[in-house]
């Protein structure tokens, strides 16, 4: 399967921190990566640095076989990567519709794909005209994911979206997601949450201190607790 | 609704004011004889119209500028050196609007090049440091521009006062040259007040928001932010130069104290502060609070102070004397800023609004 991201030797310092140092990795397309790893392990950093909203400071970094780690971050954003930051990243003062048509940059809503979206996530077709920053915390997050596929995209970088969610919330989102999937899409995804990571991962990469400590697929890794717990300091039992 | 943009006020009452303010300034030269008040509704229309250019700004980008007075100067300078140069004709006016509006907005487009890319407190440091040059250039080429006497010109002679166009007898008015030159300045900056609106309810004012909101997180969407952000101060020194230019036309003046002075500047942040940043409507309310008790509080106190005497009351007089009406002009503002922090317009629309349409659900 072709590579569709492809990170080489990446190192990322902020300030004077040495976050990133080394990352190896590729995302296959049409494939779901999951990437875990600790608090801190340097995840965020990661899909940050593919978004080029911190330059890598070494290495390469490619998508669909052109190099992107000098380019500005709404370059990549129009090459096709959409970007769900953690922390229900929502634009409060705008609408819901204003908040998906800014997605869409000002091209017309596709209303076939819309109502696929509406499907998943009705309270967006509810609050259609209300302003993003009046939603509940879940309606915030699905708003954040509704804007990143509002548009078709190459990738996904998706960022914790089940964090601080309540689980019948994280079940639709998971629903959703995996319907993304089905569709072909490419995501690279960060998830604390094992169960989440475990329904919706092709192929998982684990990070610990800025590097790439374990690569492989996502079922082996489910079945595997002693590697869990050596990699993550717990297992995917312990979460279900 | 299509002329305001599919913005209206959201509020019955911002409604009623507004609607008063505009018919008040509109009827101001039959209501209100007199030169003041004349002079107080034109520096009205001027100021409402330069406040809603800095509340594109501040209001909808977050950008804090120091070089709006700057752009408001260039406008008035351009019309008053080209009609002292020309003489009064409509030539040299078309001549400082020709010359004005493009190198205010050249100047808006170095600037926002330069320092929109960066941090936002180095964009507020590069405005202070270029219009502070700019106030000392406009000072020391005197030759140019008169050095702190200014400039003084006549104008065309359909703007002047003494050019009657209607006389008294046929209507009880008199409609001169002086009244048309009113109506040009209300007109003018209602149309710009108008445009800043259509502006702002566009998908490019849409965008400001988002950049004001998270400037990452609109660039991570796509967006060229630096570009929208040096559009959006191209389109403001546009809007601040031709209120300049209003404003020379006015008062047949330009001079540092009028156009150049770091006072404006101040008065501009209070207005958008006071009638409510990112709404527009503000400029016009933040406006008209601030000239009519900049012209009038001093007035209204005499009135109260006199009157608090002839009752008899002890310490009140005092404290209303007419020489301390800057005080008080300060207590109103804390006052304003504190019982209003999200200005006239903000208080005003969050009162009949539900602030919270999904946070329950």
């Amino acid at each position: 399967m072709m590579d569709l991201l492809r990170l080489s030797g990446v190192h990322t310092h902020i300030g004077r921190y040495h976050i990133l140092q080394g990352i190896d990795l590729t995302v296959a397309q049409g494939q779901t990566t999951m990437l875990l790893g600790r608090n801190g392990a340097g995840k965020t950093t990661t899909l940050r640095t593919i978004m080029g909203l911190w330059q890598a400071s070494k290495g390469e970094i490619s998508l669909a076989g052109e190099r992107i780690e000098s380019r500005a971050t709404p370059d990549i954003a129009r090459l096709g990567v959409g970007y769900v930051p953690e922390s229900m990243a929502v634009f409060s003062d705008l609408t819901v519709k204003e908040n998906l048509v800014l997605a869409a940059r000002d091209g017309p809503l596709d209303d076939s794909q819309l109502d696929w979206i509406f499907g998943f996530f009705p309270a967006l077709r509810r609050f259609w005209l209300s302003r993003a920053g009046s939603l509940s915390g879940g309606q915030k997050q699905m708003l954040s994911i509704a804007r990143a596929i509002v548009e078709p995209r190459k990738l996904l970088l998706i960022d914790e979206p089940t964090k601080g969610l309540a689980p019948a919330i994280v079940m639709a989102l998971i629903e959703c997601l995996k319907e993304i999937k089905r569709k072909g899409a490419t995501i690279l995804l960060v998830e604390q949450n094992f169960f989440a990571a475990r329904e919706l991962g092709d192929n998982v990469l684990v990070m610990d201190n800025g590097t790439i400590v374990h690569r492989g697929e996502m079922v082996a890794l489910a079945a595997d607790v002693p590697l869990q717990e050596r990699l993550l300091g717990l297992s995917l039992e312990a979460h279900q | 609704m299509m002329i305001l943009s599919g913005d209206p006020p959201r509020s019955r009452v911002l409604t009623l004011v507004l609607v008063l303010i505009i018919l008040a300034l509109a009827a101001t030269p039959f209501l209100f004889p007199g030169a003041k008040a004349l002079n107080v509704a034109a520096n009205i229309c001027v100021f409402a119209a330069l406040v809603a250019s800095y509340d594109l700004l501040l209001g909808y980008t977050g950008s804090v500028s120091f070089a709006h007075t700057m752009f408001y100067g260039i406008g008035s300078y351009a019309i008053a050196i080209a009609l002292y140069g020309m003489g009064p004709n409509w030539a040299a006016v078309a001549t400082g609007i020709v010359v004005g509006l493009p190198l205010a907005a050249l100047l808006a487009l170095a600037i926002g090049l330069f320092s929109l890319r960066v941090a936002a407190i180095f964009f507020a440091m590069i405005t202070l440091a270029v219009a502070s040059a700019f106030q000392v250039l406009a000072s020391q080429l005197s030759w140019l521009t008169g050095g702190e006497d200014g400039r003084s010109f006549q104008l065309p002679e359909l703007l002047r006062p003494g050019t009657v166009l209607i006389s008294k007898n046929l209507f009880g008015y008199e409609i001169n040259g002086r009244i048309l030159t009113f109506y040009l300045v209300f007109a003018v900056s209602a149309l710009m007040i108008l445009a800043l609106l259509r502006v702002v309810n566009s998908p490019f004012g849409r965008v400001l928001q988002a950049i004001r909101e998270n400037r990452f997180r609109a660039e991570a969407l796509g967006f060229r932010t630096v570009f929208h952000l040096t559009y959006a101060n191209c389109l403001a020194a546009l809007v601040a130069a031709s209120a300049g230019i209003l404003n020379a036309l006015w008062l047949r003046y330009a001079g540092p104290d009028t156009s150049l002075s770091f006072s404006i500047m101040l008065d501009i942040l209070l207005m958008v502060v006071i009638g409510g940043m990112g709404t527009i409507y503000g400029a016009i309310i933040g406006a008209t609070i601030f000239i009519l008790a900049q012209n009038y509080l001093q007035s209204l106190m005499g009135v109260a102070s006199k009157a608090a005497s002839e009752a008899g009351l002890p310490l009140l007089p005092g404290l209303l004397h007419p020489d301390r009406w800057l005080l008080w002009l300060g207590l109103l503002f804390i006052a304003s800023v504190y019982f209003f922090p999200t200005g006239v317009v903000g208080r005003l629309r969050n009162g009949g609004s539900d602030k919270s349409a999904g946070a329950s659900h």
